[in-house]
């Protein structure tokens, strides 16, 4: 019987298999840091006198509690000035690479990966950070760790992992206008709930998968973690080639061609069989947004707040009740009359390039509604560079937005950019859990597109409410 | 790390589904710098208000804690698993845990005992028909036991090894030290080293400005 994508990575990255209920020990090709779950990691290493195994397949970088402002200047929070300072003292220590604020290659640790060459087809991939599962894109093995788990892979290079099942999550058929991956992994999360991936390796497969650009498929893979999946992949072609070629850190010339026939063979057997299997229709879908205070509590953007009376199940109906509350929503509302506050475009889930220019052409030539406030945070150094040498912060700065330096920002909120106490946002971020972004926040999670709509109605909205852009003068 | 054996000590009922890490420990609490001291940092929000089971004298002092479904999901942060152990937990028990909230508190000597969600509802109602009541929880036998009612609960035969024997994760992995080495001969030479660092040529970053 044939394998699947999941369980071939596994075995090739088998150090030792484990005996009497012991784990295996699984190698890891890629590790990268950041400074919030890093510290303790680094303290146990010196406690224990161990040093880092392979700095050379190690990276740092900050991004959950940099500024977006002002980042010339020394970081006002005490706290977030001591993490951050920590990690830079702990990279020199232990002699692992860093891009620190300021820094090109600055960013959210999940775009500076790919961007860098760094994040491959084949590879395991592990970051202190649960949307570590972005990288299953590139057909690679990606999961988050705790910062014990970060500590053992710095004094190892490997991790204990007992084995994941593994489901395959099919999405058939042509995504139609105005929807995105965005839209396919709320649907995704909805259909399954915030549980139903726990324990599984999600493969996402079929032609609405195949179509999706590299850079979407990430969006895709980022939030398994919210279905409750310990990674998302999905197999390498030419799509993902064709992107890792050229960066910095990708293989050149006969090392190329070698990567490459060893990335072709990272495709589930036609015989292999999953443990659980999902399917969706591309064709369904329309633009998704959250009304509730978890991930699975999605609809389509046409729909109305849901009824919590309207839920069979006892625990999903408090749920709804409690969200709704905390929402501060009225049953019956339809979703395209709820006002938004904030808009916030970033976030390793969509600050990459193609969510920029998306989101840019949908406002470019439109006035922001004079309510909502647009803050868009590029993913990465990098990502802030292409777009001004495209133009886009202009079409941004000209709508009303505002323009900021790379980092996480108001997904978390770990930063000044927070919303404040019952203050409403549409965010293309991941987590809508009460007081992400702030505590008191209203997070409804959308598309770029959405996001980008809804700054020129004031509303909930997408691009089809939108006056057509011929019309405007 | 300390072993685990049996635990006696106030149940406190958490009568919450999809209780997330967003709640055990707001990401504003994440900027410590150790691994200690993160109690006032529990539930946080939570704890604002004076309904809260915790901030109720007979559970104050708790040390299991019972939970719904699906608890601890959302992001890594061990700072969840320390913030818990910090508060003066030692168990917690629901029917569903997250994937990676279950690793952390196993390798932080937090169990995390899954039991069936009917037997949750039973023990739920013991504790708060007696508030401050204590419950026996046995790794050696998965048992939890609550006055005259014992439940079984469900636990990894090796996380339950490794609590009860106290060891720690790193040790047990060096022990195959010559494996790892053995297994880095055989990783293909054109697989990515982050070192010599390699980039696009550096840029200036203009650093972004408050809006007027």
């Amino acid at each position: 019987m044939g394998t699947t994508l999941a369980e071939k990575l596994w075995e090739s990255h088998l150090v030792r298999k484990g005996t009497d209920g012991a784990p295996d020990l699984i190698y890891i090709d890629l590790h990268m840091c950041h400074e919030v779950t890093s510290a303790q990691a680094f303290e146990g290493l010196r406690i224990a006198g161990r040093t880092v195994r392979r700095p050379d397949l190690t990276i740092a970088t900050e991004d959950h509690n940099t500024p977006t402002l002002d980042i010339d200047q020394p970081i006002a929070d005490e706290t977030s000035r001591i993490q951050i300072q920590t990690l830079r003292d702990n990279a020199k220590e232990f002699g692992v690479r860093i891009h620190s604020l300021g820094d090109a290659d600055q960013g959210v640790v999940h775009v500076v990966g790919p961007q860098l060459g760094l994040t491959m087809p084949g590879m395991t991939v592990v970051c202190g950070d649960s949307h570590t599962s972005t990288h299953g894109a590139f057909g690679a093995l990606a999961f988050g760790i705790g910062t014990s788990e970060v500590e053992h892979v710095l004094a190892t290079q490997t991790l204990p992992l007992a084995p994941f099942k593994t489901m395959a999550i099919n999405v058939d058929g042509d995504l139609p206008e105005g929807t995105t991956a965005k839209d396919i992994i709320l649907a995704v999360i909805t259909k399954i709930g915030t549980g139903g991936g726990q324990g599984y390796v999600l493969e996402y497969r079929g032609a609405a998968i195949r179509a999706l650009s590299q850079e979407a498929r990430m969006t895709v893979c980022n939030m398994s973690i919210e279905a409750g999946a310990r990674a998302g992949l999905i197999a390498p072609d030419e799509t993902t080639f064709e992107y890792v070629k050229g960066r910095p850190h990708a293989p050149e010339g006969a090392d190329w061609d070698a990567a490459v026939a060893d990335w072709k063979q990272l495709v589930t057997d036609e015989d292999a069989t999953f443990d659980a299997e999902v399917n969706l229709n591309a064709a369904d879908l329309e633009p998704f947004i959250t009304w509730g205070t978890n991930p699975g509590q999605g609809a389509p953007l046409s729909a109305s707040v849901p009824d919590p009376e309207d839920f069979a199940d006892a625990d999903q109906r408090e749920a709804a009740a409690n969200a709704l509350k905390y929402m501060g929503l009225t049953p019956g509302t339809p979703f395209r009359e709820v006002a938004i506050d904030t808009v916030f475009l970033g976030s390793c889930t969509n600050g990459r390039i193609e969510d920029l220019r998306a989101a840019a052409d949908i406002i470019a030539g439109r006035e922001k509604a004079p309510n909502t406030r647009f803050l868009v945070v590029p993913g990465s150094a990098r990502v802030r560079l292409q777009a001004e040498a495209e133009g886009l912060d202009k079409v941004f700065l000209d709508f009303g937005a505002e323009w900021r330096n790379a980092g996480c920002s108001m997904c978390l909120g770990m930063n000044p950019d927070q919303l404040a106490p019952q203050e409403r946002s549409a965010s293309t971020s991941n987590r809508n859990f009460e007081g992400r972004q702030g505590k008191g926040g209203r997070t409804h999670l959308v598309s770029p597109l959405v996001a980008a709509a809804t700054a020129v109605r004031g509303t909930l909205s997408s691009p089809a409410d939108l006056e057509p852009a011929a019309a405007l003068a | 790390m300390e072993k685990f054996t049996t635990h006696t000590g106030i149940g406190v009922p958490l009568r919450r589904s999809n209780v997330d890490t967003d709640q055990i420990i707001p990401a504003v609490y994440l900027k410590r710098v150790t691994r200690t001291g993160f109690e006032d940092a529990l539930f946080a929000a939570w704890r604002g208000d004076e309904n809260f089971i915790l901030n109720q004298p007979a559970y104050k002092a708790g040390s299991v804690l019972v939970a719904g479904p699906d608890f601890g999901t959302g992001s890594s942060r061990e700072h969840a698993v320390w913030a818990l152990k910090d508060y003066g937990f030692k168990v917690v028990i629901a029917s569903r845990f997250a994937d990676i909230f279950r690793g952390n508190s196993g390798k932080q000597g937090l169990l995390a005992a899954i039991v069936e969600q009917s037997d949750i509802e039973l023990l739920w109602k013991a504790l708060e028909a007696e508030p401050g009541k204590e419950l026996t929880v046995s790794l050696e036998d998965r048992t939890v036991s609550c006055g005259d009612i014992t439940v079984q609960f469900e636990i990894d035969d090796y996380v339950r090894w490794r609590l009860m024997e106290g060891l720690d994760d790193i040790g047990l992995s060096l022990q195959h030290e010559e494996d790892i080495t053995a297994f880095e001969k055989t990783r293909a030479a054109w697989r990515p080293k982050t070192l010599p660092e390699k980039t696009e040529p550096k840029q200036e970053i203009v650093a972004a400005r408050p809006v007027k």
